[in-house]
Formats: structure tokens, sequence, C-alpha cells
């Protein structure tokens, strides 16, 4: 067995206190991050590796996103270490593994907490709960609507267009009866006529919340020789966090995925435009649209046509969440992401019956998380 | 939109030591912002050190008030129930004249919003305090000033 590789070329520590005083943990997050990159004598441009802990009192979720966020990061590796006490020296190996695994390069681990005497009774303290919320912004749907809205305004894309999406997914659902739209299809006319939820964006264009589960096993190159089921390899893999809050996001009409996708793709030695499934994750219309788009599928502002141009059924050119999506499959929560990943298996092992694709070697997976901030693409291939 | 904003029983902001002197600028119906010493950029949201640079040297400056919407939603279905008598109302991302982009309410104006608008801050009570709302410049210019 290979040994763990890596070095800790920069440290940082906080003045114990027995108390705060309206300190907020995100903020000494900062103070301490900023001590151990300048004692390694890096700039924070350098850090593009973060892991964090679970218990940033200010954010139960989205925390990597919300600490890069914060310190103007916009790391290719960001994950949370949940493992109480070991948390620190969990962090070490974790980033010298993603580093060896060329996922990044110089990895910040850290991890702090306030200590106030009467401790708020929302845990929510962060700054979309300060800076957004006021103002009745509460949501992903806003944020979606806010980035369909920039879509149009630069590339004059439509209504229609992004009804196209919304249409194809809940067609292919119709080949999945585990599908929460089986036996549902909605036409594009069904999706303008669903109700505005937030403008531009329409109740069909957006993914019902849904219970369920997904998993996968994975194991080494040498292991799989020895089990019984078709290999699916990982070829390659991108990852990419700019932001948490739409206000902060670095472009509106481009999101992260650009660069995952890119790395993933280089990873590979393969390009978009030879995938024979796209499991692209579909939130949102604008999601998939701009995904298409950041893939170089085609040019920027030009999905509609892209679209208008391909089939994406699996008896089609262009193949595209043959489950149904999460737009047609339902979304059961973070779980929702990993149905691209468990659709991509069953395809590229030929196992998906009914919807099955023709050729299936290659398949693009994309994750995404809060708003088009946390990014994370995979090429899977078939043995 | 003819409700009572600031009957809302909306929830406020969540203030910090290091937010207060943000807050305290708008309840006066003023806009502060954090400005780097040593890299020069503005920042939005407040933050202890530079977002760009990681500096410490940040001071509070007084904005502008002028921006561009970047983008707008009409909210037809608002994701807290407390702002249901509101609807529709508009929110939009506003880019600072200094740089930065805050997300903000759009008060109503002669004609719907178009991303590219010209905006001024204009100060307005919601749900029993003073938010930083902003308007379009066509729609302030048309007011008599008083």
């Amino acid at each position: 067995m290979s040994r763990a590789k890596g070095a800790i070329v920069g440290i940082g520590e906080l003045k114990p206190q027995r108390l705060t005083s309206g300190v907020t943990t995100l903020e000494m997050i900062a103070e301490v991050s900023r001590l151990a990159v300048f004692d390694a004598g890096l700039e924070p441009g350098a850090i593009d590796g973060l892991l964090v802990g679970p218990q940033v009192g200010e954010t139960p979720q989205h925390v990597p996103a919300t600490i890069a966020e914060y310190l103007g990061l916009a790391p290719t590796m960001a994950n949370v270490v949940d493992l109480g006490g070991a948390s620190g020296a969990g962090m070490v190996w974790r980033a010298a593994a993603a580093i060896e695994a060329g996922m990044c390069e110089t990895v910040l681990c850290v991890l702090a907490n306030n200590r106030e005497e009467a401790a708020p009774r929302s845990p929510n303290r962060n700054p979309i709960r300060e800076f957004d919320v006021p103002f009745g912004a509460s949501g992903a749907n806003i944020s979606y609507a806010l980035l369909m809205q920039a879509h149009m305004a630069e590339h004059g894309s439509t209504a229609k267009d992004f009804a196209l999406i919304a249409a194809a997914a809940r067609a292919n659902g119709q080949l999945n009866p585990d599908a929460i739209f089986y036996g549902k299809p909605a036409d594009v006319e069904a999706v303008l006529a669903s109700p505005i939820i937030a403008s531009p964006l329409h109740l069909y264009e957006i993914v019902m919340p849904v219970a369920g589960g997904e998993a996968v096993v994975v194991t080494s190159a040498e292991r799989v020789r020895s089990l019984r089921k078709p290999t699916v390899h990982l070829l390659g893999a991108g990852e990419k966090v700019t932001h948490r809050a739409v206000s902060q996001a670095p472009s509106l009409t481009s999101g992260p995925l650009k660069s995952a996708m890119a790395r993933a793709l280089a990873q590979s030695g393969t390009r978009a435009d030879e995938m024979d499934l796209l499991s692209l994750y579909d939130c949102y219309t604008i999601m998939v649209a701009t995904t298409i788009e950041d893939a170089g599928l085609c040019a920027p502002g030009q999905f509609g046509a892209w679209l208008r141009d391909h089939d994406l059924t699996h008896n089609g050119d262009k193949p595209l969440n043959t489950h149904g999506g999460q737009l047609g499959f339902g979304q059961p929560d973070l779980a929702g992401g990993m149905t691209h990943v468990v659709e991509a298996v069953r395809q590229l092992r030929g196992e998906a019956g009914e919807r099955q694709i023709g050729k299936a070697a290659l398949a693009l997976v994309t994750g995404n998380g809060a708003t088009m901030s946390e990014a994370t693409a995979l090429v899977l291939g078939a043995a | 939109m003819s409700v009572d904003l600031n009957a809302l029983k909306a929830p406020g902001p969540t203030i910090t030591a290091l937010t207060q002197p943000f807050w305290d600028a708008v309840a006066q119906g003023r806009l502060k912002i954090q400005h780097c010493e040593d890299c020069g950029t503005a920042v939005f949201y407040p933050r202890p050190i530079c977002p760009h640079c990681w500096g410490k040297r940040l001071v509070w400056k007084e904005a502008s008030g002028q921006g561009q919407l970047k983008s707008f939603s009409q909210i037809h279905k608002p994701g807290h129930p407390a702002w249901l008598p509101a609807a529709p109302y508009v929110v939009g991302l506003v880019e600072l004249a200094e740089g930065p982009t805050m997300l903000s309410f759009i008060l109503p104006g002669e004609r719907p919003p178009r991303v590219g608008d010209a905006l001024q801050l204009a100060p307005t009570a919601i749900g029993g305090r003073v938010l930083p709302a902003f308007k379009s410049v066509e729609t302030a210019t048309e007011e008599t000033p008083t």
C-alpha cells in the first residue's frame, strides 16, 4: 500500500477566550485562515482546496461554499470533515489525498468556534440570512429566477427555450416507472401554462421535492476484477466552488461547472461532444441551459437552438437525463444529485431496459449546489 | 402592491458587532460599505478581512447609493410566509457604483423593471425597520421633489 503524501507549510492559531462577544464563527475562521496562509508565505489566491468542520454556527448547510465566499476563495476541492475531535487530523490526510488525486494543490484546513454567553436561538446568522432574507428573498426559487432573468437579458433566450428542458425531462420520465411524473407528461405549452412562482420561473421548471435515497459503492481498479457487475470507471473529475449567495456570484450566466467540467474532461482525455449520455444536474431549467453552454456544447446563449437541433431521448443523438432528470424523477433532497450518477452507471452497464441508449461508453455527470455555487463534474466510462 | 410593507411580520437582519455600522447607517437612510486600504477594493457584505487580499485595514465609507440592476424577479410565491401579503413584489441584484453587488428590494416604478436600469438608494421601512431598498432613477426623476 502506498503511503499518504503531502506537506504542512503553514499554521494559524487564535488565542483561546473563555467567551466571545458578538463574534461569529465565520469571522474567527477568517482570522485564523489568514494567519495560516500568511505564515506559509502564500497569497490567498494560492488556496485551491478547502476543508472545514461542520460546526459553523451561523450556517447549517453549504458550509464550504459559505466560507469560500466569505474568504473570497474559489477552491477546486471543498468538503466538510465531520469526525468530532478527529476532524483536524482527518483533514490532513484528506488534503494530501485530494492533492494526489490531482483535484487541487494547496488546501486550507480550518476549524474555529465562537463561544457566546447567550447563544442566538436561530443558528442561521450567515450573510444570506442577514443581507438577503430581510428583503423578501428566501429560498432557491428566487435565486434561480434571478439567474434565468439575467440569461434572458444577456442572450435574448425565451421562456419557450427554457420550457423545452422541462418538457424533455417529463418526456424521458415516461419511460421510468419510478419517476414521480411517470404517467404525467407535460409539453412546452403545459410548462408555459403552469403558474409563475418567481418571474420568469414557472412551476414545472422547478423540481418536485420527494423522499428517496441513492447509493453507490466505489472500489479500487484492482478489486473491480473480482466483482460480478459490468465495470464503470471514473475517468475524470473536476470540482469548483465560487460563492454561496447569488448576489456574490462571479457571473450570472456561467457557473463553476464550466471549470469543473473542463477539468474532468481534461483528466479523462475526452470532449463533451463525445459523450453518449449527458446526465446533467437539473434542479431548474436554467441549470441545464447554463450547463450545456458551459460544457461548450454550444456557444453562450445558444442552448435553445442546440435543444431544437438535438433529440434528447434514449433513442436520440444526445440522450440527456434518460431517467427523467430530477425535473421528471423528483428531487429526493441531496440524493437528487446522485440520481444522475446512478442513471449513468445503469446506462453504461447496459441495464437501463426500455430506455437503454444505443452506444454507451462515455457519460458526463454533473452536480450542482446552492445557487450555481458548488459544482462537481465526473466523466464515467464503461470498461 | 398596496400593502403596508412596514406592517409585514418579516424577519429582519441578524446584526453582529461587525455589521452594526452598516445597519446603523441604514437606520439613518444612508449606505456605508467597507473599503480595503491595502488593495483599494470596495467590500460588501461586511467582513473582518478583505475577501480580495485578506488585508485587515477595512474602513467604512459612505456609498453613492447609485447602482445598476443586474437581474430581478417578481415574486409571486414568497419563500417566507410573512411576505405573502406583499406578493407580487420585486427583488433585484444591484451592482453598486463602487463595485460590489447586493440583493435588495426594488420599489414599484412607472414601468416594470428592466435589467440595466439605473437605480438609486431608497431607504424604506419594511417589517418595522429601515432597509436599503432601491428604486429606478427614471421613477425618481418623475417625482416631485419635497
